[in-house]
């Protein structure tokens, strides 16, 4: 049990001092997602009472695209210089590996939304009617959610042709179920119309059924080869 | 009688997506007969 | 084994030439809906088809990760006998059965994943776990793009819209979506696990369903919209004829797989023969 979290915790440690001298990750994914919210106030330009419906869908997806491009960098960088061949190789579990690189995703991502969350505010002139305190359960329970499925067909796509392109092909129609409750419950929260509770317990669901799948299947995704 | 027109399209539908898998299938069918015959005149 | 081919295929043909007349010429008119409702002859029979092609490549694909695995073996049995049962106990102590589902029916699909699990276990042994699960995802893909088109043809003239989030239409699209996707991955994987790795995505893809269902449910009950195919009873000279399309579609089906099943083994025949030749060319040969 304790190796189990001394691995998690070492290659995390590792991925975050990695991240933090190089700033591929997060450059890129802050770039692109500021790209996306230009674009998006371009193609809508809403006012404020229209903003706050659609704003919610707007931000997840800006969210979504961002995360993609990080998620592809985190396996490609055990790659180079085989660094996946030796850990496939060493007597280690393979769900330490796996948690570490969910948890460093999470956490690359979870930083991205804080950075860009004041510049939707400020494009969109957004401000809660709803209880704005629930927009954390939401953002951390949604991000989780496209995190760990993400993770996971992210180590899926490294043995295919077009990695890049074949990532969000299987992430998308998984994830549909936890996009729909984080956009609405994020809408319901800005237009304060609806309780966002039915889709908070829906996102709950969704990462308790998909973290324990991921976990369990892991192991076959890494040994192939 | 403008609907009778989506009652024949969609009839008309369903029979060219089921021919076009089984051409397909039927390409890929006399692809890999070339193949063996090739693997079998080595 | 080819002429028995040969008379499914001649069956097949026959009954769905039969179907599709009846479809079109003998099954009543409906009130409201004119004609154009008789392509509900072909779209509903197509999706029952494509859910059950979905279903096999379910199980084929859980079949397939445990092989080998003696306790997950024993474990999968288990379960597989426990819904057999269980749905012939709730067909008969749960009356009357929440949203005027027949009990019979409930008994009948259980009884039918118990068998259809032992079905394949016993038939279809070790790597032909994967060729069944591979043929089943692909025809079940037709079989939904047939209903994804039939589909908004049948909601336009009648309702005027050619889509709606319903519950039915977006888990229809979702799984269709996730099909799709298994599809790509095993034809752009490179790895010698493809198999087991597709498996897996079958897997994720059998969980995500039931959640796109609850999600969808969710939303509509904070927004409601139209109802489209609505439930209500059904003519029974409708349903006899609904049922032959199915039949003749389900027959189908058969043959469309048992083609594309006989494709696949020559396929990875050919492909073993390459894979033996590389192996045994002589070194000076280069």
């Amino acid at each position: 049990m304790s190796t189990s979290f001394k691995i998690t915790r070492a290659t995390l440690a590792k991925d975050i001092r990695l991240e933090w001298r190089s700033k591929d990750a997060i450059n890129s994914m802050l770039f692109f997602a500021l790209l996306v919210v230009v674009i998006f106030s371009f193609a809508f330009d809403p006012t404020a009472e229209e903003s706050r419906h659609i704003a919610g869908g707007l931000i997840w997806v800006a969210f979504l695209f961002a995360a993609v491009v990080a998620l592809n960098q985190t396996w490609a960088r055990e790659l180079r210089n085989s660094v996946l061949d030796g850990y496939r190789v060493s007597p280690a579990p393979a769900n330490p590996l796996f948690l570490a690189k969910a948890l460093g995703n999470f956490l690359f991502v979870a930083m991205l939304e804080v950075l860009m969350t004041p510049l939707f505010i400020i494009f969109y002139g957004l401000r809660a009617l709803g209880p704005a305190w629930e927009l954390l359960p939401v953002a951390a329970l949604g991000t989780w959610a496209l995190v760990v499925n993400g993770t996971f067909f992210a180590a899926m796509s490294l043995r295919t042709r077009n990695r890049e392109i074949m990532l969000p092909l299987l992430l998308f129609p998984i994830s549909i179920p936890a996009l729909l409750a984080m956009v609405n419950a994020t809408q319901n929260i800005l237009t304060g119309e609806e309780s966002a509770r039915f889709w908070i317990v829906l996102l709950g669901t969704y990462n308790v059924v998909f973290t324990i799948a991921c976990l369990l299947l892991f192991e076959i995704v890494l040994n192939a080869e | 009688m403008n609907s009778i027109h989506y009652l024949k399209a969609a009839y008309a539908a369903t029979w060219i997506i089921h021919l076009t898998y089984i051409s397909i299938l039927y390409r890929r069918y006399r692809r890999l007969r070339r193949e063996i015959d090739q693997l079998k005149g080595k | 084994m080819k002429r028995a081919f040969l008379i499914l295929a001649v069956l097949s043909i026959a009954l769905l030439g039969f179907a599709t007349y009846e479809g079109l010429f003998v099954a009543p008119t409906e009130q409201t809906m004119g004609d154009v409702q008789r392509i509900f002859y072909y779209h509903v029979p197509s999706a029952w088809t494509a859910f059950l092609l979905f279903f096999l490549n379910f199980i084929a694909s859980v079949l397939y990760l445990i092989r080998g695995n003696d306790f997950a073996d024993r474990f999968a049995k288990w379960i597989a006998v426990l819904v057999g049962v269980a749905g012939c106990i709730a067909a008969f102590a749960i009356k009357p059965m929440p949203y005027g589902i027949e009990p019979s029916s409930v008994a009948t699909t259980a009884l039918a994943i118990t068998g259809i699990y032992f079905l394949i276990r016993k038939y279809f042994p070790d790597e032909r776990t994967d060729v069944l699960a591979l043929v089943a995802a692909e025809v079940g893909v037709v079989f939904c793009t047939v209903v994804l088109v039939t589909g908004p043809l049948w909601a336009r003239p009648v309702w005027g819209i050619w889509w709606t989030w319903d519950i039915r239409l977006t888990s229809t699209l979702v799984l269709w979506l996730i099909y799709v996707s298994y599809l790509a991955l095993r034809r752009f994987s490179t790895s010698g696990q493809t198999p087991s790795i597709a498996a897996a995505l079958a897997v994720f893809g059998a969980l995500d369903v039931p959640l796109v269902y609850f999600s969808i449910w969710i939303f509509r009950t904070q927004h409601p919209q139209p109802v489209i195919g609505g439930g209500g009873s059904i003519d029974p000279r409708m349903l006899h004829i609904l049922l032959i399309n199915w039949l003749a579609f389900l027959s189908f089906a058969a043959l469309l797989c048992w083609a594309r099943y006989q494709l696949e083994i020559l396929h990875r025949k050919v492909e073993e023969t390459h894979a033996l030749e590389a192996l045994l060319e002589p070194e000076g040969k280069r």
